[in-house]
């Protein structure tokens, strides 16, 4: 990872007392901005990031040289239009670009974290963001959204802090992990943790990076992302630079070639260990069960109006889930407008140019920000 | 129809909570938005029609009414709207119960089968009814259940249905529908809208 690119954060003072039970202080948290706050401060929008997003939603990423991983949604007249609306994103704490993480140094004994590092779940992550509202001295934001790992942070947020946010739209998530959802973060842990290289979590001292582990966990993550007919569309069994099988297990099929790359490229951007803490914060995470199994009495005291998102082809966080958070919410009379958008594009629908999903966004957001 | 809107307007009382079952692309909700202060909320089968609402900021969800009514509580919303989709319910009967249970009231209008050009059309052609309010063929119209005016009436009759108001519209016109006009508003109506409550 590139440290000398200049990464904004801030330092929380604030002790936080963590789900685990052990408290943190003093740690960073990194975040970027698009576009401007304006003289009312109603115009700010706290985007939530996936598992391994990060804080540089829309523009060239700095670190991956990329387009950023919202690039499609937000940004100058995109569908959140930066010449609008003010988008504050950090990087979540556990995560691997500037925030608090394992791969932080531990001042007490000078090593990386590692797994030393504490355990963290969605209700710290969005508990250690709410810290970015009282640096921009923002009372209210306009509105909190994300996609996957960021629309749980979306749920949690409004039933944390049921005051701050205008609207809020959990997209293509859940309110409550599925265990077909936790049987697949511990593959991509157990493929880590196989890798010779991982060292108990400690590679960071020996100088070492699991990386093979790291990059199966990511095809196979990958996998999960999208939908058997988009796969079969775009790769079939299309082989890969060679007319016909080699009888070995080289990278014959297009897709197996696309899966190594995927996987590869993810490991240069990526810390193994942030990816244990942060899939283990998505298994932890069950609004329904920290409210008594009641997941509308999470959202009784908002009055944030909400728009669900799911899509049809997205098998990670079905159609059926996001649903679950509409019949919550409808149970006490909030205001939620749920749509399901048509898309082969799986789970990574929300990430990709699907334009009705951009458009509906924009038009909602537009019009939401009008008569709110 | 823009008459059946201000009909149904005149029905909801301000500082309410409405719901539009069936809710099209949001312009009877839009237009009670703006001419009353209302609470309104929306559900729509068609993903176009939902998308529509959505993008135009109204609180609308995508679903079925014959299995999504069942997440609202009982007498949540003051006001359910069924305006002109009674018909097109695999079970308009289930479809009515929830309606009475979910709202205090519901308004519901229905397109009169027994309009006279309807059954002229019948009559004469011999051939299934095409009207400027029934515009499918018989092979692809969405209605499944169509009925008439008096179909309706005794419905809520012989189901201890309350009707609070029923009236006929014709060519922009109202008037009331009663035990004694029944059968000449059968005839002459093109819609009967009711307000109805348990």
């Amino acid at each position: 990872m590139n440290k000398n690119v200049n990464i904004k954060s801030i330092i929380i003072d604030k002790p936080l007392k963590l789900d685990c039970g052990q408290t943190i202080n003093n740690f960073p948290l990194a975040y970027e901005t698009y576009g401007a706050l304006n003289e009312k401060k109603d115009n700010a929008i706290l985007v939530f990031h996936a598992l391994t997003g990060d804080q540089f939603v829309s523009g060239i990423n700095p670190i991956t040289k990329k387009d950023g991983w919202w690039s499609y949604a937000v940004g100058p007249n995109k569908a959140i239009d930066t010449n609008k609306y003010f988008i504050i994103c950090a990087n979540v704490i556990g995560g691997c670009l500037g925030s608090f993480g394992p791969s932080n140094t531990n001042s007490e004994t000078n090593k990386v974290y590692g797994t030393t590092f504490p355990i963290i779940t969605i209700n710290d992550m969005v508990n250690a963001q709410n810290n970015l509202l009282d640096f921009f001295q923002i009372e209210k934001l306009f509105a909190v959204m994300g996609g996957s790992m960021g629309g749980m942070q979306v749920l949690q947020f409004i039933s944390n802090f049921p005051d701050r946010a205008k609207i809020a739209i959990p997209i293509a998530c859940t309110s409550s992990h599925s265990a077909q959802n936790i049987a697949f973060n511990e593959l991509g842990r157990q493929s880590i943790m196989a890798d010779t290289n991982w060292i108990n979590g400690d590679y960071a001292n020996q100088n070492k990076t699991p990386d093979k582990g790291l990059s199966v966990a990511r095809m196979a993550a990958h996998i999960t992302y999208l939908s058997k007919n988009g796969l079969q569309e775009k790769f079939g069994r299309k082989l890969q630079e060679r007319d016909d099988l080699k009888f070995g297990f080289d990278a014959d099929f297009q897709i197996e070639s696309y899966l190594r790359h995927q996987g590869s490229v993810f490991v240069d951007r990526f810390d193994a260990n942030s990816y244990l803490y942060i899939t283990r914060a998505m298994d932890y995470f069950d609004l329904t069960k920290e409210y008594g199994g009641n997941l509308s009495k999470a959202f009784e005291k908002t009055k944030t109006k909400f728009l669900v998102i799911s899509f049809t082809s997205d098998w990670l966080y079905p159609t059926s889930e996001n649903k679950e958070i509409v019949i919550a919410l409808n149970a006490i009379g909030a205001d939620v407008a749920f749509v399901e958008i048509e898309s082969d594009k799986g789970h990574d629908s929300f990430l990709l140019d699907v334009p009705e999903f951009l458009n509906t966004l924009n038009d909602y957001i537009n019009n939401s920000y009008l008569t709110i | 129809m823009k008459q059946e809107f201000k009909i149904i307007s005149d029905f909801i009382e301000k500082n309410t909570r409405v719901l539009d079952v069936g809710c099209g692309d949001g312009t009877l909700m839009e237009y009670l938005k703006t001419n009353k202060e209302i609470d309104i909320r929306g559900i729509e089968i068609s993903k176009s029609n939902s998308q529509k609402c959505v993008s135009k900021g109204l609180t609308v969800i995508e679903g079925d009414a014959e299995k999504d009514l069942t997440q609202f509580p009982d007498s949540s919303f003051d006001f359910v709207i069924l305006s002109q989709t009674l018909q097109a319910f695999l079970n308009p009967e289930i479809v009515i119960q929830e309606l009475l249970r979910v709202g205090k009231k519901a308004i519901v209008t229905v397109p009169n089968f027994g309009f006279w050009k309807v059954r002229l059309h019948l009559l004469i052609k011999g051939t299934m009814p095409i009207t400027k309010n029934l515009p499918d063929e018989w092979y692809n119209t969405p209605n499944l259940h169509m009925c008439t005016i008096k179909d309706f009436y005794n419905f809520c009759h012989d189901r201890k249905i309350k009707l609070d108001k029923a009236l006929a519209l014709h060519n922009e016109k109202t008037s009331p529908i009663n035990e004694i006009n029944l059968n000449i508003k059968n005839l002459s109506a093109e819609l009967g809208i009711f307000l109805i409550e348990k």
